[in-house]
């Protein structure tokens, strides 16, 4: 651990949360943004794969991803879009509120942010268990009776492979809000070090884009 | 240099082959140019400027953008001149002409089976006849093969749910070796076929009675040969185990349950009857699951099966 | 040693004193939980050997089979779970993280002048992953092993049986280990470099490596994607690949290879990137064309995106994406080109000593452009329908892949090995070592390329007779390179019995800034503050550098 300690305190005015080997906070920040940026990057390359396999599969079965889709409620898929879109406003807000050193307003925009997540599981823990009640699983597990067009099982496979990874990365989204909150909680944000926050939100509005191409690809198919 | 060509490559049988090997010819004198072009140049260099003493000083050369220029204009056309080379080669194997023989190839763990035109088919053995073109559509019956003939220098991967084509025009008679090139199990180097080029007379022949060997061979070991090459094996074993199917060993003459409550004797038309109608009598305790040989099997080649059976006493 | 570690910890507001990296704190906890790039390079050199060894070993095994026709000593079940196991090890747990996470950690904040990589944390996290991963790799054995080849193809792939979809998840676990490295150096490279180092002044070691992370970002997750989707494959049956389903099986190729094909330039780009620093050294001359060889590395990396298919001529592509993806592919070839003369034009007129590394890094000159000339029969169209999935193509990539990026992971090994850990080996042994390894790789490969294009298929257990010749020159090969690199980690590990000395800064003359610091450095690398005085491979005198300073600058 000496390692990490040692160099701490070696300028009189180091920002504690300034790590050994930066010199400064910006060149610390900027290190970070690369990264987050560069992680952002994996992820859309990540989903981008399972895009193109759905365009494929789709392009070689469109009648049944066509009459697959009408299995998907709408009218919750559009309610998830919309808490999704509020979601990235109040995390944008608590990117500002943390810039212009409003720290209960931190907190607050935090906690909606995560319970807007929250909401966002809860509708499709609904839709889940509904696709599951009658039969539209992926593959294998796929028992849904009355089919007209054979092969809707692949509909489903992608539906749940693509909106699962989506619901892994809403939730891996609310444990980093959380650890937000704590930090927020605990007075760590302010006008002069906020990066963690400007980080966590520019994941989250990934996740939040993500949504909004999985939406028409998979409920407005026409 | 022909030898140096023939020792790289075996002999040429295909119309195609003549293009591949001038190619691959014109790659390996670049290849052995440049390697030794290179080399010479590190070990002149290493021996000529070997370091003598630590303090030597040497010129401060940071670039030379005329040499530079020259050494990647000159790779760029030596690849040019290959690519456009392997493009024609490429787009002449892959355009079958139109009045090609068509056969179809199915690949399956670990054989190859072979459809003529009139119906007749063979498996492991596929007969082309000379100085014609072939044209083979391909599919798999279970996971990727590749049909792989090193001296037409043609290989085209066979892929279940969908059909692949492959065509040649053989150019010296024999046989040659076709191997399963795309990894596929435990049997993968095992999966061979031959190709036999034929006469048109030959070819004919074939068509009717089979190959020569099946013509003339004694029957018990034609018999013991389709055993072995025709999948016979797989269920039923000679030395008394219990396969997916009843052992061959000791059943001539002898009674046999038929699941439909009667007996049976074996002898040559209960044989006979297995092979063309599997599904007629199925001997008590076994799953009806043996596929018809007919149209697979020639006259000869069933009589030879009897044969071999009784000889398994 | 207790004062010396307490003296870190409470020394920090003077200009304290370090000790020695290796030793500073001491304890094997310390060693788990650091964060420091030199000691997780350590860590990551020590695991890539013992996989090195271990793939060495299931090598030696392969070539034994194959001395005779038919089985020699395993049955063909086992031959095809060993060469999987055999690529599996080399790919994903040597050659990748190989000189990138071993020799990149350690060398790369150094060559910038850096305390540390951009993120410590996520980089000792990277190694765990590859720990987890390589865990994963060998519990498959305990369910019976993979049979599949490395490369996974589908549908076979999707119905045998064993412990495929473990091999998978190691690969996907060790995919973002491999993602987090790159990360780290893009970061590291953009953020760390020392006051006044611009771009241009960046050792060319850096440069690869930049380019290699370009890579391992880029390409990485979509291996990610298609190895989590071979796994729903196999436990849900999802359809996607499975034509009985609808699927489609070449569509896993076109995945696998648009992550693997790049892939094969994080497996080379890393190499050049170690010759670049030991040719100018070793010559005592500046490099030549500074600027080709940066933007080459860059090049390669993006064109590297753009060729996957040439691994499908002869699934049926259309003839116009044949065309395109061969045409794509020789465009690759004049970067690599221009790489090798230009180091060959580095060691023109320089003052050269024929050291370990250099022999080691003459070695990687010679095979690499066998190896990147063999690539030309495999691009072409014509040829490639040939010699695809023949031991032509084993030979080709073994070139590249063990002949180029392994001799020199060993280049780098033995040029940096008296900075990691303050100690000489006997270079003698060394270099006879290196010799031996050149002259067993290529009693190894060469018989193979003459087999391939005779036709002989890789991945075959049995073969005809007439091979038989080519296969005995082969495995005789194998013995001596193995012998070759045996005695190499022999003399590496016996300098490590040796009582520590007080070597040298700088013990052969490099121009880079890790020879300005310590041998072994201290943890935090450099104990003063950086002032570039030159270039990276400027080795003119100081006062014609100085003298020539209003011009350079």
């Amino acid at each position: 651990m000496g390692t990490q300690v040692s160099n701490a305190a070696a300028g009189p005015e180091r920002s504690p949360f300034l790590q050994s080997h930066f010199t400064e906070m910006v060149q610390q920040f900027d290190a970070a943004k690369i990264g987050m940026w560069l992680f952002l990057v994996t992820e859309v390359l990540l989903f981008g794969g399972l895009f193109v396999g759905y365009g494929i599969m789709h392009a070689s079965h469109p009648e049944a991803f066509k009459a697959a889709h009408h299995h998907l409620d709408r009218t919750m898929g559009a309610l998830n879009t919309i808490v999704l879109l509020v979601s990235s406003f109040t995390m944008v807000m608590a990117v500002w509120s943390a810039s212009v050193n409003k720290k209960k307003l931190v907190v607050l925009f935090l906690v909606l942010t995560i319970l807007l997540a929250g909401a966002f599981l809860v509708v499709k823990y609904f839709e889940y268990s509904h696709k599951f009640h009658d039969g539209l699983l992926p593959g294998k597990f796929y028992t849904h009776q009355g089919d007209t067009v054979p092969g809707q099982f692949l509909f489903f496979s992608f539906y749940f492979m693509m909106t699962g990874l989506h619901g892994i990365h809403v939730l891996a989204g609310m444990i980093a809000l959380t650890w937000l909150l704590r930090r927020a909680l605990r007075g760590d944000f302010g006008a002069g070090y906020y990066g963690p926050v400007d980080l966590v939100g520019l994941y989250w509005h990934l996740v939040d884009m993500i949504w909004i191409y999985l939406f028409p690809l998979m409920y407005l198919i026409s | 240099m022909n030898w140096f060509r023939d020792y790289l490559l075996g002999p040429q049988s295909a119309t195609h082959a003549t293009e591949v090997d001038s190619l691959f010819m014109f790659i390996v004198y670049l290849t052995i140019f440049f390697f030794f072009f290179n080399g010479a140049l590190i070990f002149y260099a290493a021996r000529r400027w070997r370091r003598k003493s630590d303090r030597e000083i040497t010129p401060h050369i940071t670039h030379n953008t005329k040499l530079e220029l020259l050494w990647s204009l000159i790779p760029a056309v030596v690849v040019f001149v290959v690519f456009f080379w392997g493009f024609k080669g490429y787009v002449s194997a892959f355009i079958p002409p139109n009045e090609a023989l068509e056969i179809v190839v199915t690949g399956k763990k670990w054989v190859w089976q072979f459809e003529y035109p009139d119906g007749t088919r063979s498996l492991n053995d596929l007969h082309v006849p000379l100085n014609r073109d072939v044209k083979l559509v391909m599919h798999s019956e279970d996971v990727i093969h590749s049909f792989f003939v090193p001296r037409f220098r043609l290989k085209r991967d066979v892929i279940p749910g969908r059909y692949t084509e492959l065509w040649f025009r053989a150019t010296q008679p024999g046989v040659q070796q076709v191997f399963c090139a795309e990894y596929c199990g435990k049997g993968h180097s095992d999966m061979l076929a031959r190709i036999f080029v034929d006469t048109p007379e030959q070819y004919e022949t074939f068509l009717r009675e089979g190959d020569e060997q099946t013509r003339t061979m004694p029957l018990g070991e034609l018999g013991r040969l389709v055993y072995e090459n025709k999948g016979c094996a797989t269920c039923h074993s000679l030395d008394g185990t219990r396969g997916q199917g009843p052992s061959f060993k000791g059943i001539w003459g002898h009674p046999a349950d038929g699941s439909d409550g009667k007996n049976y004797v074996v002898d040559a038309n209960y044989i006979r009857q297995s092979i063309l109608y599997p599904q007629a009598v199925v001997v008590k305790g076994f799953e009806p699951i043996m596929p018809t040989f007919q149209g697979l099997l020639r006259e000869r080649e069933i009589l030879g099966v009897i044969e071999y059976i009784k000889s398994l006493q | 040693m207790e004062n010396v570690s307490s003296a870190t910890l409470h020394g920090s507001g003077h200009a304290a004193h370090h000790g020695d990296y290796l030793e500073d704190p001491k304890g094997l906890r310390s060693w788990l939980t650091t964060v420091d790039h030199k000691r997780i390079g350590i860590m990551y050199m020590w695991s890539v050997i013992f996989f090195m060894v271990v793939g060495g070993l299931l090598a030696l095994l392969l070539r034994l089979e194959l001395l005779t026709p038919k089985q020699t000593l395993i049955t063909a079940e086992m031959y095809n779970r060993v060469f999987t196991l055999h690529g599996a090890v080399m790919v994903f747990l040597v050659i990748i993280p190989g000189i990138p996470a071993a020799l990149g950690n350690f060398a790369l904040p150094l060559l910038l002048g850096a305390k540390d990589v951009a993120f410590p944390r996520l980089n000792l996290f990277s190694y765990y992953l590859y720990v987890t991963g390589a865990l994963m790799a060998l519990c498959t054995l305990l369910l019976g092993g993979v049979d599949t080849g490395w490369t996974f193809y589908t549908p076979y792939s999707t119905t045998t049986g064993g412990g495929v979809t473990l091999m998978v998840l190691a690969a996907f676990v060790l995919g973002f280990s491999s993602i987090f490295t790159g990360v780290n150096f893009i970061a590291t490279v953009h953020t760390l470099r020392a006051p006044g180092m611009g771009w241009f002044e960046m050792p060319l070691f850096c440069w690869s490596m930049y380019a290699t992370a370009l890579i391992q970002i880029l390409a990485t997750p979509v291996l990610g994607i298609t190895l989590l989707l071979l796994v729903m494959e196999r436990v849900m049956g999802v359809g996607i690949f499975d034509p009985q389903l609808g699927g489609d099986p070449v569509l896993f190729q076109h995945f696998f290879w648009f992550y693997s094909h790049p892939a094969v330039y994080i497996m080379i780009l890393p190499a050049m990137a170690v010759i670049s620093e030991v040719i100018p050294t070793f010559s005592k001359k500046t490099i030549f064309g500074y600027k080709a060889i940066a933007f080459s590395s860059i090049a390669i990396a993006l064109l590297g995106f753009l060729v996957w298919a040439h691994h499908m001529f002869t699934a049926g592509m259309s003839l116009f994406a044949g065309a395109i993806f061969s045409f794509l592919t020789f465009f690759i070839a004049i970067p690599s080109a221009i790489k090798v003369f230009n180091w060959i034009a580095t060691m023109w007129r320089g003052s050269i000593s024929l050291r370990a590394p250099m022999i080691y890094a003459i070695s990687f000159l010679l095979m690499f452009t066998i190896g990147g000339l063999t690539g030309l029969f495999l691009a072409s169209l014509a040829t490639d329908v040939h010699l695809h999935d023949t031991y032509f193509v084993v030979a080709h990539f073994h070139y590249v892949m063990a002949g180029s990026n392994l001799v020199a992971l060993l280049a780098g090994i033995h040029y940096w090995w008296p900075k990691m850990f303050g100690r000489m080996y006997n270079d003698k042994l060394a270099s006879v070592g290196a010799a031996l390894v050149f002259l067993g790789f290529n009693a190894t490969f060469l018989p193979q390329f003459v087999m391939g294009s005779r036709g002989m298929p890789r991945r075959y257990y049995n073969y005809l007779p007439e091979f038989q010749g080519l296969h005995i020159a082969s495995t005789i090969g194998s013995w001596i390179l193995a012998s070759g690199l045996f005695l190499g980690l022999a003399v590496l590990i016996a300098s490590l019995m040796k009582p520590k000395e007080q070597l040298a800064r700088n013990p052969w003359g490099g121009r880079t800034l890790e020879w300005e610091t310590a041998s072994p450095p201290t943890t935090h690398n450099f104990d003063e503050p950086i002032a570039l005085r030159h270039g990276p491979y400027d080795y003119r005198p100081v006062e014609e550098i100085e003298a020539s300073e209003g011009v350079t600058r």
